[in-house]
């Protein structure tokens, strides 16, 4: 079901949280809301579940209004960041809690559990307490337990935060894959801008309470909106007030005319790609990047001074 | 302490680190574990000193006649009366405390609300005024001369030299004990499953009892074994709302005063045997009760 949320606005004592955000998430669809900490990503999601008011605006499930609606009768699915387990309870009990509270017959229970455990690949360890899983098998505990009660909309906080990066990286493609199987809208709450370019369909760029652009992550890489979403997506350099990708730096073997002289201050070695930091004449420091077999075949080391290219930088009106 | 102070130069050099314990481990050891028996020793005699010592000594001078004198003592109609007395109290206050203290708990944790600090200062009012002042407290408000004596003289109702001013006084000097066991358990155990409960459809009630209650009743458990303990063994305040009447209005701990005041030795030391073994059954009981739930929560 499509979300929709309508000039919203929250505020927490003299900290505004979110000013006038409109944001529509259609039928099906994958988003991520992406922004530095404090941008109120976290805030709108809490808004969407019904776990905050908001202080002015609507929210709009399926067409519906659910603004008064209480978080327990919005249907929502909600994963929370540190995945908040019910310690008490076996990893059974925790996904069959929402069928439980809306007392269900008991070999519906069983049947959903199994199949959700199955979707989570969690299934030998029904009986276990969450003390004794991991961090990923908590988020996925997580999950299951929000999916049982098959909500209209799935919403996920920070949902990887919490992992290390090997575990966070099978998650990542697990989640995009569960989402194909299961199709139900989700929107999920990252800091994590290659998270979300990696998982989402669409994203909502947030900073300080306001959205900065919405778009494919190739939109926001290629036409970002503003400085903002230029430098938070993707490495930048700042040259006075334009903006330059490091991969659009150009290192050339001759001098072509039309080219600067640089040298190489650090040369950075990332696997296959090779980040060169550069000092241009005027005593500016940019850093380029370039592949493995490029930067093997200019032999580049410090101290090397040799000629660069800087294609057209990107100026944002003020 | 000084042993403990001195024996704390074990700490310089680190035995387990050690690949080959050399005769300096080997002493580093001993000191580590001289400090560790210093301190037991310390501790546990200063328990033996003013508890176990005293404690034991009511016991031996309770049996050293034998069993005869003991059982006497305690069939005797009086002491029977305010056995069942002291329990009667306890069943009725300690379910009061323990709703209000969970109730109250919920309200200073979880509430917002203006006024909350003072609500909370309140609450521990009863811990720090005398039980003595309580208890006349309560007689200038509830007594025949009270402030609500005409009212409830007309109404027939008697709370001062009765059970319900007795069980009013446990009570109150009771009344701390779960909120205040209750509050840290409840900050630790944050708001994030209540909310996921209630996304899940929880209702506020369900959310209650399947996810808060199992979530604090540690502190509910150790709270309510205090509360027990507490209004067991109550004497200042009942005392003064009680009137003392034997066989009436008596509880088990003014029932060893009145006995041990009339040189009625062995009815004193076998009422405060009973009284002893009370508490020890309440504590046993909570380690058996605390023990059951740790287990099914498992490490």
């Amino acid at each position: 079901m499509a979300i929709e949320a309508r000039n919203v606005s929250k505020r927490f004592g003299s900290f505004t949280a979110l000013d006038d955000v409109s944001v529509t998430v259609g039928d099906g669809a994958l988003m991520a809301l992406l922004g530095p900490s404090g941008s109120g990503k976290s805030t709108l999601l809490r808004i969407i579940a019904g776990l905050e008011s908001p202080d002015e605006g609507e929210v709009v499930i399926g067409g519906e209004s659910v603004t008064d609606t209480p978080a327990r009768s919005r249907g929502v699915g909600f994963v929370f960041q540190h995945y908040a387990p019910f310690k008490h309870m076996t990893v059974h009990n925790n996904v069959a809690f929402g069928l439980s509270v809306r007392r269900r017959p008991k070999a519906e229970i069983e049947a959903r559990v199994r199949e959700l455990l199955g979707l989570v690949r969690l299934d030998g360890l029904a009986e276990r307490y969450p003390s004794q899983l991991s961090g990923g098998q908590l988020q996925r505990m997580a999950l299951a337990r929000a999916l049982a009660v098959q909500p209209k909309v799935l919403l996920l906080d920070e949902p990887f935060g919490a992992l290390d990066a090997q575990v966070r990286g099978e998650l990542r493609e697990w989640l995009r894959r569960l989402h194909d199987e299961i199709h139900v809208t989700t929107i999920f709450v990252t800091h994590d801008q290659e998270e979300a370019m990696e998982v989402a369909e669409q994203i909502v760029v947030m900073n300080a309470g306001r959205i900065e652009q919405t778009g494919t992550p190739r939109e926001l890489y290629e036409s970002p909106a503003n400085e903002f979403v230029m430098s938070f997506i993707g490495p930048v350099n700042r040259i006075g007030d334009a903006y330059l990708r490091p991969h659009d730096v150009e290192i050339l073997a001759h001098d072509d005319g039309a080219a600067t002289e640089a040298m190489i201050k650090r040369v950075v070695h990332l696997g296959f790609e090779v980040r060169v930091e550069l000092t241009l004449p005027d005593g500016r420091d940019i850093s380029a990047q370039v592949t493995r077999a490029t930067a093997h075949e200019l032999e580049l080391h410090e101290g090397q001074i040799l000629p660069v290219r800087l294609p057209q930088p990107r100026v944002f009106a003020a | 302490m000084s042993s403990s102070a001195s024996g704390s130069l074990a700490l310089s050099p680190a035995p387990a680190g050690r690949a080959a314990p050399g005769r300096d481990g080997q002493r580093a050891d001993r000191a580590l574990r001289a400090r560790k028996y210093g301190v037991r020793t310390v501790a546990l005699g200063y328990l033996a000193l003013l508890l176990l010592a005293p404690v034991a000594m009511i016991f031996y001078r309770t049996f050293e006649h034998g069993l005869t004198p003991v059982f006497d003592a305690i069939g005797e109609p009086n002491a029977q009366h305010a056995f069942w007395l002291s329990l009667e109290i306890v069943a009725i206050s300690v379910p009061l405390n323990t709703i209000f203290g969970i109730g109250m708990a919920l309200l200073l944790e979880r509430g917002r609300f203006k006024g909350k600090a003072l609500l909370g200062l309140l609450i521990d009012l009863p811990f720090a005024i005398s039980p003595v002042v309580i208890g006349l407290a309560l007689v200038l408000a509830y007594g025949k001369t009270g402030w609500l004596g005409d009212w409830l003289a007309e109404n027939g109702i008697q709370v001062i030299f009765s059970v319900p001013g007795m069980v009013i006084a446990t009570a109150i000097v009771s009344l701390p004990f779960v909120a205040r066991e209750t509050i840290p358990v409840l900050r630790e155990l944050g708001t994030d499953a209540e909310q996921a409960a209630s996304t899940l459809g929880a209702s506020g009630w369900q959310t209650f009892w399947r996810i808060t209650l199992p979530g604090i009743r540690w502190g509910v458990v150790y709270g309510v074994v205090l509360t027990t303990a507490r209004a067991l063994g109550e004497f200042g305040a009942v005392s003064i709302v009680s009137g003392r009447i034997e066989g009436e209005t008596q509880t088990l701990p003014l029932f060893v005063q009145a006995r041990f005041e009339n040189f009625d030795v062995t009815g004193a030391y076998t009422a405060a045997v009973v009284l002893a073994l009370l508490a020890f059954a309440t504590l046993v009981l909570m380690n058996l009760l605390t023990r059951r739930t740790r287990a099914d929560t498992a490490a």
